[in-house]
Formats: C-alpha cells, sequence, structure tokens
C-alpha cells in the first residue's frame, strides 16, 4: 500500500466552496438539524381545478360513506368478512382463494399511477388522495368555523379568549366528529354497518371495533387536521416516486418564467412596458393559496402536489388585470422551453411512453375483466388421502383415497357431480352427488376405483370433473392415481 | 427459567440493551444541540466532484418524537416482558404460559358443547349434525393418518366402515379401543401347525372358510391341523372380539389376500398395535368420536327408527 504511486489513486477533492472564515452573517448561518413545522395557513380558492377537486371530494367520499349501507338481497351489498373468510362485493362471493382479484387490482392501480403520472405529474396526490381529500373537507370545516388564511392567522396570534375558545373547540369537535365518522364507516366495511351501529347504542361493541375506529379516527383526524403537507413530504413514498417519473413532456404545474419576469406591483391602469415590468404583479396569492407552502415561480420542487391552487389564483388575478391567463398553468417543460403552443404540448404528451402504459393497463383492465365474467361459481382443491396410498379392495379393485374440498362460492345450497377421467374403467366408488351449503366450503372424503390390472404400477395422472347441477359450471382438477406393484 | 449458561451474560445482555437506549438518547440530545452551517443558497457549503452540492434538508422537528416514543415504548416493553437478561418481565409473560392460557379459554369455549354431548348416548350423537361434524374433524386430526380420511383403512390398518370388528363394535368397545389402544399379537405358528405343507394345507383351509378360490385338498388336510388356530380364532374360525382374533370366514383381509399371504402370518405372526388416545383427547372428545366411528360402521342403520 505504501509503495502504490498516489497519482493512480482516484483522489475526490472535498472542497469547502465558500470557507467558513470567509462567509459573512448574511450569506450563511448556522442552523440546527432539524427544522421546525411553519404552520400553512392555505387561503381558500375557488377556479376550474379546485372545482375538479371538490368533484372527487365527493366522488371518492359518496362512495366511500355511502357503499356499506347498500343492500344486496338479504345482506351489506360490500361485506369483507374476515371472521369467516369471506368477502362479498356486490353479487360476487370471494374466498382467501382468489387473492389474485385483489392482486390484479393493486396492478391496475400501480399501472394507472405510473399512466397518470407520465401524463400530468401527480394527478392522483392533487385530486384524489385520502390526504388531500380529507385535509380538503377539513380545511373547509376550519374556513367555516375560524374563516379565511388572515382571520386563522389573527386567531392564531392573539390572546386566548371566549372568542378564540369557541371557535377553536367547535373546530376540533367538528373535525373530531368527521373523523370518528370515518373511522366507524372503516370498520362498517368489515363488520355489517347496521348491527354495528346497534352494537354501539347498546354499548357493546367488541374491544377490536372500538380500537379500530378510535384508531382509524385518530389518524383521520391527525393527518388531515395537524399532519397535513408533512404527510406528503416526509412520509409518503408515492410522492417521491412519481417524482422520479416524470420527464420534460409531462404536464405539470407551472409558472411561465418567461411571461411573468422581471415582476412587480403596479396599478391596473399602470402600462406594463413603461414600467419594465412582465405578467406577474407579485401579489403573492400563489403562495398564500398553496397547501404545501411553497413558491411555484421558483419552478418544479418536490413538496408540490400539483393541485392546481397557484394555477387558479392566478387565472383570477390575471382576470382582474385584464392580462391573459395561464401565467401559471399545466404546461410541460419542454413547451414552455419551446413555447409550444397547447395542440403541440398535447401532441409530445401522447408519446410512447404513455402509449405503453395505456396499452399495458387496457390489457390488464380486460384480463382482469374477462377473469371475472368466466369465472366458475366455486372452486375445488384435490388432495390425496395422507394416509391411504393405494389399497385392494372386495372385487378386485385398486382403490384411491382424495379429499376434495369443495367452495361453494353462490349463496344457494348446491349440488355438485363429482367424475373421475383418465385411466380406462375408473370409477368414483363413494358418492357421486355432494350437496355444500351457501358460501360454505366442504371436505369430502372420494375413493376412486380401478379394475385390477387395468394400469400399470406406478403413478398415472388423472382429472377429476366437478359440475354444478345447476349452472353445468365444470371445473376439471389434476391429480394422480397409484397403482401398488 | 434461564438459557444462560452463567449469570454474567444475563447481566450483560441487560448491559448492552439499556446502554444501547441510552445511547439513543444522548445521540438526539447532541444532535438537536449540533447546529451545521448552511450558504444562502440552502446547500452546506460542501462540494464533491466538482459540482456535487450537498443540499441542507433538515429533518422535521416532530420526528424527533417519534424516536422518543420508540424509546419510551422499548423501556416499557423491557419492563413488562421478558428482555432485559434472565428478567422474566412484570408481566410474567411467557410462550408456555399464553399456550396454556389459550387452551384453558379455548376448552372453556367448548366446554359447554361437549357437556350436552357428554349427556348424550353415542346413538343420539350420531343422529346430531353437530356432534357429527366435530367428530369428523377430530377424526381427520387424529384418526385419518391410519385409518384414512374416509375411515376405510388400509393394508395393516383396519377398515372402520364394514361392520367388521376385531375388538368388537359396540359403542363402549369402540371407545375402549380408542380410550386404551390395542394390541393385536397373532404368535408364530409354523411349529405348531407342523410341516411347511401343513402350513400350506391349512392356509388353504382359512381361504376356504370365507368361500375364497382354494384347494380343496388341501383344504380337507388343512382342517386337521386347524386346531393350532382355534384357541383364539375358534373351531368355526369365527375370531374372538375379546382377543381380538379376526374371523376368518368373511372377505376381510386386512394384512393381505391369498395364499402367500396366509403362510406368511402362520409363519412370522403380526403384532399391531392401535395406540391409545386417552393422554391425548379428552374424555369427551373420544366420547363424541366413538359416535363418530360407530356411525362410520353403519351404526346409525341399525340405530335409525
Amino acid at each position: 500500500m505504501t509503495e502504490s504511486d498516489p497519482k493512480s489513486q482516484k483522489i475526490i477533492p472535498i472542497v469547502a466552496q465558500a470557507p467558513a472564515s470567509a462567509v459573512d452573517a448574511d450569506d450563511a448561518e448556522m442552523v440546527s438539524l432539524y427544522q421546525a413545522q411553519q404552520k400553512i395557513y392555505p387561503r381558500s380558492v375557488s377556479g376550474l381545478f379546485s372545482r375538479w377537486r371538490w368533484v372527487f371530494v365527493w366522488l371518492t367520499q359518496l362512495v366511500f360513506y355511502g357503499l356499506p349501507w347498500l343492500e344486496w338481497g338479504q345482506r351489506q351489498a360490500v361485506l369483507f368478512d374476515l371472521g369467516a373468510r369471506r368477502f362479498y362485493i356486490f353479487g360476487l362471493v370471494l374466498y382467501p382463494q382468489d387473492f389474485i382479484y385483489l392482486t390484479g387490482l393493486l396492478v391496475i392501480s400501480a399501472l394507472s399511477l405510473f399512466l397518470f403520472t407520465a401524463v400530468a405529474g401527480r394527478l392522483w396526490c392533487g385530486y384524489a388522495c385520502p390526504q388531500t381529500v380529507y385535509t380538503e373537507i377539513f380545511l373547509w370545516i376550519e374556513h367555516r368555523i375560524e374563516g379565511d388564511r388572515s382571520a386563522r392567522m389573527r386567531l392564531d396570534a392573539g390572546p386566548w379568549s371566549l372568542n378564540k375558545l369557541v371557535r377553536k373547540g367547535g373546530k376540533h369537535g367538528v373535525w373530531l366528529a368527521v373523523a370518528l365518522w370515518t373511522g366507524y364507516t372503516f370498520v362498517g366495511y368489515f363488520t355489517p354497518i347496521k348491527e354495528l351501529g346497534l352494537e354501539f347504542i347498546q354499548w357493546r361493541m367488541s374491544s377490536w371495533e372500538v380500537f379500530w375506529v378510535i384508531f382509524y379516527g385518530f389518524a383521520t383526524y391527525g393527518n388531515a387536521g395537524f399532519m397535513r403537507e408533512q404527510v406528503c413530504k416526509y412520509m409518503c413514498p408515492y410522492a417521491r416516486f412519481q417524482s422520479a417519473m416524470f420527464d420534460k413532456d409531462t404536464l405539470i404545474v407551472t409558472y411561465d418564467e418567461a411571461r411573468g419576469e422581471p415582476r412587480g406591483a403596479r396599478s391596473r391602469k399602470a402600462d406594463p412596458a413603461a414600467l419594465k415590468l412582465c405578467a406577474c404583479v407579485d401579489c403573492s396569492l400563489c403562495v398564500q393559496v398553496c397547501p404545501t407552502g411553497i413558491d411555484i415561480r421558483k419552478g418544479l420542487q418536490y413538496e408540490c402536489i400539483g393541485c392546481g391552487a397557484c394555477a387558479d389564483v392566478c387565472d383570477t388575478v390575471m382576470d382582474k388585470m385584464g392580462y391573459a391567463r395561464g401565467l401559471v398553468k399545466y404546461s410541460t417543460q419542454n413547451a414552455i422551453k419551446n413555447k409550444w403552443t397547447s395542440a403541440e404540448t398535447w401532441q409530445h404528451v401522447f408519446r410512447p411512453r404513455v402509449l405503453v402504459y395505456t396499452s399495458i393497463l387496457a390489457g390488464v383492465c380486460i384480463a382482469m375483466l374477462v377473469s371475472l365474467a368466466l369465472r366458475t361459481p366455486f372452486k375445488v382443491d384435490v388432495v390425496r388421502d395422507r394416509g391411504v396410498m393405494a389399497r385392494i379392495v372386495s372385487g378386485g379393485m385398486i382403490e384411491n383415497v382424495y379429499r376434495l374440498q369443495i367452495m361453494n362460492a353462490t349463496e344457494s345450497e348446491q349440488h355438485y357431480r363429482i367424475t373421475v377421467s383418465g385411466l380406462p374403467g375408473l370409477s368414483v366408488a363413494s358418492e357421486e352427488d355432494v350437496v355444500v351449503d351457501s358460501t360454505q366450503s366442504r371436505w369430502v372424503a372420494v375413493r376412486v376405483q380401478l379394475p385390477y390390472e387395468g394400469a400399470a404400477s406406478g403413478t398415472h395422472p388423472i382429472h377429476f370433473e366437478i359440475t354444478a347441477r345447476d349452472s353445468s359450471a365444470q371445473l376439471r382438477e389434476k391429480s394422480v392415481f397409484l397403482v401398488p406393484r | 427459567m434461564s438459557d444462560f449458561t452463567s449469570n454474567f451474560w444475563s447481566v450483560f445482555v441487560t448491559a448492552v440493551t439499556l446502554v444501547g437506549i441510552i445511547a439513543c438518547l444522548v445521540l438526539l440530545w447532541v444532535s438537536g444541540k449540533a447546529k451545521a452551517m448552511t450558504a444562502n443558497d440552502n446547500t452546506t457549503g460542501h462540494v464533491w466532484d466538482g459540482d456535487l452540492r450537498e443540499m441542507n434538508n433538515p429533518l422535521p422537528r416532530w420526528w424527533v418524537w417519534l424516536f422518543i416514543i420508540t424509546v419510551v415504548f422499548a423501556l416499557i416493553y423491557l419492563a413488562m416482558y421478558p428482555g432485559l437478561g434472565n428478567s422474566p418481565g412484570k408481566l410474567n409473560w411467557s410462550q408456555q404460559g399464553q399456550y396454556e392460557a389459550e387452551m384453558v379459554k379455548g376448552e372453556k369455549e367448548v366446554a359447554p358443547l361437549y357437556a350436552r354431548f357428554t349427556a348424550m348416548s353415542v346413538q343420539d350423537m350420531a343422529r346430531d349434525p353437530q356432534a357429527m361434524a366435530i367428530g369428523e374433524r377430530v377424526f381427520m386430526n387424529n384418526c385419518a393418518q391410519c385409518h384414512g380420511s374416509d375411515a376405510r383403512g388400509s393394508k395393516g390398518f383396519p377398515n372402520l366402515s364394514d361392520g367388521d370388528w376385531l375388538w368388537g363394535g359396540a359403542p363402549e368397545q369402540i371407545k375402549e379401543s380408542i380410550t386404551k389402544g390395542r394390541m393385536g399379537n397373532m404368535p408364530p405358528m409354523a411349529a405348531a401347525v407342523g410341516t411347511p405343507d401343513d402350513v400350506k394345507n391349512v392356509a388353504h383351509y382359512v381361504l376356504s372358510l370365507s368361500g375364497s378360490p382354494h384347494d380343496s385338498l388341501r383344504a380337507s388336510l388343512g382342517k386337521t391341523k386347524f386346531g393350532a388356530c382355534a384357541a383364539c380364532h375358534g373351531m368355526d374360525g369365527k375370531g374372538n372380539p375379546a382377543l381380538g382374533a379376526p374371523n376368518l370366514t368373511d372377505d376381510t383381509w386386512l394384512h393381505g389376500y391369498g395364499e402367500n399371504a396366509i403362510v406368511a402370518m402362520i409363519n412370522n405372526g403380526k403384532v399391531n398395535q392401535m395406540p391409545a388416545q386417552e393422554g391425548k383427547l379428552s374424555a369427551a372428545q373420544i366420547h363424541v368420536l366413538s359416535a363418530y366411528v360407530w356411525s362410520r360402521s353403519g351404526g346409525n342403520k341399525v340405530a335409525a327408527p
């Protein structure tokens, strides 16, 4: 080691760009390793993107709060009965063995996220993510009770008074009510929601039900009321990997710097050209409405959840000033740089990457739908008996024993007929007709016989065919038949 | 309780654990006090490879509370549960203890169910779907390994569904077989029967008892030598349930069919054991199981009104 030529080693220079001694107080400062959370008071905003967000708030929450109350026949339409391990989704009865559909759903969700992100950035974050949706609801409540941004800031800065106590108390009361109702609804997906109400009235909810109502409610209250943008900035993994999926043709909320700078305040009647100013009036409203507290004029930042609030508010300002809209707008980095028109921008949005995502997503969706449509309403597992290899029974027959688990995925009693094929003379010696109760699974011992010397000794592949009497749906399951030496 | 070879290790593990936790707290405290320099462009001023700059992205302060919560949780956990060397913890929790507690809880839950069955006769239980469902599960977990999941047995393991019994098929006899087990013993009888030819003749006589294909000359010769077998199997070959001696006149061939199998049995004998279940299953479980086995043998048909 000591003899090696120092020049042959790669030297990574570590240079302090601005040596500590040369830095003056304005240039650098000593800061703590931790950052105190700065409370953000988003100003309320209305406009095209805000309306879209409220559309999604209503859509997602009508589904979430409403679904458990729907009835389907004699039962709750959507119910995940973890105790009995049956999952009811309208007409479907799913078993844990149908896990593949959940996998399919997750694959579809992931691909949708890829697709939306490639097209228009963090669409999910800005419009449909529960964190955004509940924050929006909680902010609305806050706005109703405490007033808009400046009123809230005044209230927080002011001393405690009866007014402050009532407003703060009222806000937290409503928040907690919404949060607990959310927790109650969540538990209602796993235990019949109407019975849960009855249990609550009679004060006999099980400890796990109470725990989950409170836990889910507390998470809603904490995340939507207090954590807010901190969740997106520090906790959410999707936020980070979505940022990695952007490219220069992804639509993002951008500030048109060429049009806006140099910025500056001016009177509505003033001629910007005379003042040597461009479109940005530096009103700072885009900063005030931002739920993550960033300044979009600094360019694309990881904190930006793509909610478009700044675009909405800037458009209203531009309207007031009589300038063209779109100083802050959905555009791509390439479009801003090359000054593309809207049509040119959209042409570049539908790039190969987006088309590939779209076709894969469509393929998976179709596969899933076809698979659900062609699904037989029962399942069968064939397990060879663990105790018996093969036995010779009277009548000179070789007998093998199997255990068949028949899972009835319908909500009526079903008759199934078991037949077997694969060797000449092979037949089912036990009862061929099996009855399985609605949504139940049943193990049946099935004896299969083969005439002596009907096949060479060894293992032979055979197939069980199980046919539902009413629907004549059929399943074919593979197994083996053992012939002893 | 202790898995340590000497008490030193217990102290050592305790010390390492506690010092580790305290070190975490010290680290939190030190890093809370520490300051870093940042330039006004929000970098730390450090540059690598000419242009790679280090941004100042501080951790949110509330995150520190998560660390503190984990430390508090760890201390409470270590106080309550075994974790500090030999200490069993305040709750005195152990895997063994939890297992026993859950067994007691489980038994308490099923006790009223079994109490109902204990009050019922085997015949009544055979008509009770719930008793039969429980019996089937007990059978599948404890009996099916040998007797098969359809209770029809296999070579060497008796068929329980054919109404043919080695030790008797009355409910009390079935219960006795399950509780205490059975030891079937066929001694080697070659010397008592005589020459190998005599053995062969006896084998043909045995075949003739059940009307199976046989050499009638050999069978009639074998009949004279059958006296050696009659002590257990009876002069008529119908066996003796008190001894577990099988009936030779039926068509059940537990240990193999044909001249060779019978000759081998006479020459070598056989010990065949049904293990006792009383240590594994409770008396109530055996009661339900007896009813299930009895019903599988066709007992329910007999009992049906």
